[in-house]
């Protein structure tokens, strides 16, 4: 039974900053195994509404259901911990910590470890190879032991990515995880992604029309807070409204 | 009894003012930058040694000291903030606190080397001394004229906040410094005007507080705490939770040193504590 | 210091590196053992440095490991410092129980005070450890039936050491003591911050927000850390008051809880030796500067606290290992 339920579904959604509506009444399903894009154009709420579904800001009304349980009011932490990942938009890494050590703190916090102050960090053996394959995975092997102020912005970009991995997400939100980054780039980092267990929920935000085209199964069209569109990206693609507010938009800007 | 209270309410009001003209600057420029200047209460003692110097060395009249205070305590604290203090926008929280702790201890010492460590003491003005009969209650005359000037003050800033350009300018960096800087608006250049203001009025309540609570180098030390509980009870930014903050401390140091005094500052740090713990961003505090 | 790793390091092997005891740290050790020989009429100042050190340590793990700026960590030294008097004047005086218990005591407060710590920031932060330790030191003040007000708690009597050795007049005994004791807390320090504890203390240093976002419970270890710290400081305290058979009032002051913060800056926040270097070159400076005014002794901390913020955050110790690493 418990596997009919979408991975993640929100209802209704709403929040404001002072006068400002900035999510509005907002519905969707995150099936198992998704690849969905939200898309929108500068400032229509897609980062808020990630802020919401994690924890990060509190909705003034709507539910949150992961997994058909409830969690509008649960913590940040206690979401990641039942499988709710995100990355963000504006990298928000360990600036000191060389990526070996941030994703092995990630591994240690999901294998509830890292409160184990006698037990010295190299003997977590198991965790520390887990650590290396996910960097390896994202081709920061080189890279993994210098500290992550001194990566260039693309690989920290990746380290964003593989922070969130490590938390072994069942659903996972992407925020813009190539933006910034070149475009031959961004399509590596968007085939690790494509390569994710069949399993996991994936919803992305990204710009850039013909990666979402090329990796979305489905596609929601976020405008001032409120889903104008979810659709298949052929609809998507066609839609004059779509057109209108989003695409003949960007070509303006 | 009834009387001994109202004097007392009086007195703490009184000084309750005292410290909001002393800190005031603190909780607005801290709103504005996030700046943790330990340095504030230093620029009351500069204020309070200016005052002193220009009475008795030049001769001056008290109410030309205190803007003298002002004006020195301002112009200095902005030379300060353009050479060093931006420095330290950007690194985290213990810089600018040992920066700025390094700042209130050079300042003791200076003034130790340049007065010694004896209690300044400044004759008022004639109109200024005794006390006047209100209602069968003798209130000091200068505890009333605190009070004055520390309300007009807090007329001018609500009006200049409220309804002047750079008032506005403030009130939209201290909300959301990242639109108000969309918006185009030159934030540093605000928060050197802003910072020289508060700073000036820290100089104008140090020069006011000689005759309350006297003026010695320990000065920048003793009342940054002071100054310190009245910003984070108030809450950053806001003139109101300063002037609340404020009153509420001084009455309740005043009560408490007069009811109570085998317990001494207890009284205060416990409301520190309290109120804390209740409302971690102060009684005004929106951030 | 490390040497930067080659690329494609084997991962085990670099952070085994990073944990493992560097020559510098035996060497110093070693080190520690020459004022039983050669400076003795140096071991009273010797036991003070070894018992602030291992206080300064205390500090490094809340302050330059999880980044909590706190302004009030005499509190804990001072309850240990109290507790360790009391249960002598109560008439047990054996040392190692009077230090575990005292710090014990100090540990529990802090476990208290760990839940209101962690649910504020930035100036409130640093308001609240202020305003505890002000209170406790004002507590103490007031209740002088207990600590002896301002004139501190007299005659206290510490019995020998494991029953054998006396504290003697010059110091043997006291510094053999306190410094196995900074032994002790560095080695157990560093088993912490070389654990996934620690490391998870720095991720919270580093980037706080991105803690729950990871899954982390970021304030129970701040709670956990902030304990730990408290019994440290409070067995300092302990060892300042068996040393000294006196308690005073100073032991809780702001004074203390500034010192210790200079010490660390100066030494370096964040490496644990950082801790006990700076403590060694601010509290040998005051020595030999003693019959210094102690406002002009101020003027020259500030001005080094300015320019080491300015030219040097990373404290001596870290800018020495740029420097190697620069080197190399
Ligand atoms: N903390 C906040 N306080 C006030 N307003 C906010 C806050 N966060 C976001 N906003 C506003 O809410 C609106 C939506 O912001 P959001 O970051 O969610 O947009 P976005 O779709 O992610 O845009 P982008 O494509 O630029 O990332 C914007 O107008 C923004 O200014
Ligand atoms: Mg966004």
């Amino acid at each position: 039974m418990e596997t009919q339920q979408p991975a993640l579904r929100t209802e209704a959604l709403c929040k404001s900053f002072g006068s400002l509506k900035v999510t509005r009444d907002v519905t969707f399903e995150l099936p198992r195994g998704a690849r969905y894009a939200l898309i929108g154009p500068n400032g229509a709420g897609k980062t808020t509404l990630i802020n919401l579904i994690t924890g990060e800001m509190r909705p003034d009304s709507g539910r949150i259901l992961l997994d058909g349980r409830e969690v509008t009011q649960a913590p940040t932490m206690a979401r990641v911990r039942q499988g709710l990942t995100r990355t963000f938009q504006i990298n928000t890494l360990f600036p000191d910590l060389t990526p070996i050590e941030a994703v092995l703190l990630a591994i240690c916090e999901r294998d509830r470890a890292a409160g184990q102050f006698w037990r010295s960090l190299t003997s977590h053996r198991v965790a520390i190879d887990e650590s290396f394959e996910i960097l390896t995975r994202l081709r920061l092997a080189e890279v993994a032991t210098r500290p992550t102020r001194t990566l260039p912005y693309g690989q920290q970009r990746l380290l964003e990515m593989a922070l969130a991995l490590a938390t072994k997400p069942k659903v996972l939100l992407l925020d813009e995880p190539a933006a910034g980054v070149p475009k031959d780039e961004s399509a590596a980092l968007f085939s690790v992604i494509a390569a994710l267990p069949g399993d996991i929920a994936v919803l992305f935000i990204e710009h850039d029309m013909d990666i979402v085209f090329s990796f979305a199964s489905r596609i929601i069209v976020l405008v001032s807070g409120g889903v104008l569109l979810e659709a298949e990206p052929a609809v998507v693609r066609g839609d004059p409204r779509v057109r209108e507010v989003y695409l003949g938009k960007v070509g303006h800007v | 009894m009834i009387s001994q209270l109202a004097i007392v309410l009086f007195d703490g009001f009184a000084f309750g003012m005292l410290l909001f003209v002393l800190s005031v600057g603190l909780s607005v420029t801290l709103g504005l930058m996030n700046f943790i200047n330990l340095a504030h209460g230093a620029f009351g003692m500069l204020g309070g040694y200016v005052a002193v110097t220009a009475m008795r060395g030049l001769g001056w009249p008290f109410l030309a000291a205190l803007p003298a205070a002002f004006l020195a305590a301002a112009g200095i604290s902005v030379l300060l903030e353009r050479t060093l203090f931006r420095r330290l926008y950007k690194s985290g929280e213990l810089n600018q606190v040992l920066f700025t702790i390094g700042v209130v201890f050079v300042a003791a010492a200076l003034a130790t080397y340049a007065f010694g460590t004896v209690q300044q003491v400044i004759q008022l003005p004639a109109w200024l001394r005794g006390s006047v009969e209100v209602a069968g209650l003798r209130l000091g005359t200068y505890r009333i004229f605190i009070i004055a000037v520390a309300l007009a003050i807090t007329g001018l800033l609500v009006f200049g906040l409220e309804r002047t350009r750079l008032g506005a300018r403030i009130r939209a960096a201290v909300d959301n410094q990242r639109v108000a800087q969309g918006l185009g608006l030159d934030v540093e250049k605000i928060f050197a005007v802003t910072f020289a203001l508060g700073s000036g009025l820290a100089g104008l309540g140090g020069a006011l507080a000689i005759e309350i609570v006297g003026l010695d180098p320990s000065f920048g030390f003793h009342y940054l705490v002071y100054v310190l509980i009245v910003v984070s009870v108030g809450g950053l930014g806001s003139v109101a939770g300063s002037f609340f903050g404020a009153a509420l401390l001084g009455i309740c140091d005043v009560a408490g040193k007069y009811f109570v005094p085998e317990i001494g500052s207890f009284l205060i740090y416990l409301l520190l504590v309290a109120i804390l713990f209740v409302r971690p961003l102060g009684l005004f505090g929106k951030r | 210091m490390t040497v930067e790793a080659p690329t494609l390091a084997d991962p085990h092997d670099w952070l085994r590196r990073r944990s493992r005891w560097s020559v510098f740290e035996i060497a110093f050790w070693v080190a520690s053992l020459l004022p039983f020989f050669l400076f003795q009429t140096y071991l009273p100042l010797a036991s003070q440095i070894a018992i602030t050190a291992l206080f300064a340590v205390s500090v490094d793990l809340v302050l330059g490991y999880a980044g909590v700026v706190t302004l009030g960590h005499a509190m804990f030294f001072g309850l240990g410092a109290y507790s360790a008097g009391l249960i002598s004047k109560a008439g047990w005086g054996e040392p190692l129980t009077g230090l575990i218990i005292a710090g014990l005591f100090a540990g529990l407060v802090g476990y208290i005070a760990s839940f209101i710590i962690v649910r504020v920031q930035h100036l409130a932060l640093i308001m609240i450890t202020l305003g505890f330790c002000l209170l406790t030191y004002e507590l103490a003040n007031s209740m002088s039936w207990l600590t002896g007000g301002t004139d501190g708690l007299q005659g206290v009597e510490t019995w020998p050491i494991l029953g054998v050795f006396r504290f003697d007049l010059w110091g043997y005994a006291a510094y053999g003591y306190a410094l196995a004791a900074l032994f002790l807390g560095l080695v157990l320090s560093r088993r912490i911050v070389h654990s996934s504890f620690g490391l998870s203390l720095r991720g919270i240093r580093e980037n706080v927000r991105r803690m729950p976002a990871i899954g982390s419970d970021y304030r129970g270890h701040l709670q956990k850390i902030y304990t730990i710290s408290a019994v440290m400081a409070g067995c300092a305290g302990a060892l300042l008051t068996q040393t000294t058979d006196t308690v005073s009032l100073d032991t809780l002051s702001f004074q203390r809880s500034a010192d210790v913060v200079v010490m660390l800056v100066l030494g370096g926040t964040g490496r644990l030796y950082g801790a006990v270097v700076g403590t060694i070159i601010f509290m040998v400076a005051r020595d030999q500067l003693s019959d210094m005014n102690p406002q002009y002794w101020y003027f020259w901390i500030g001005l080094l606290l300015m320019v080491v913020v300015l030219l040097m955050p990373r404290g001596i110790l870290g800018s020495l290992a740029q420097l190697a690493r620069r080197r190399d």
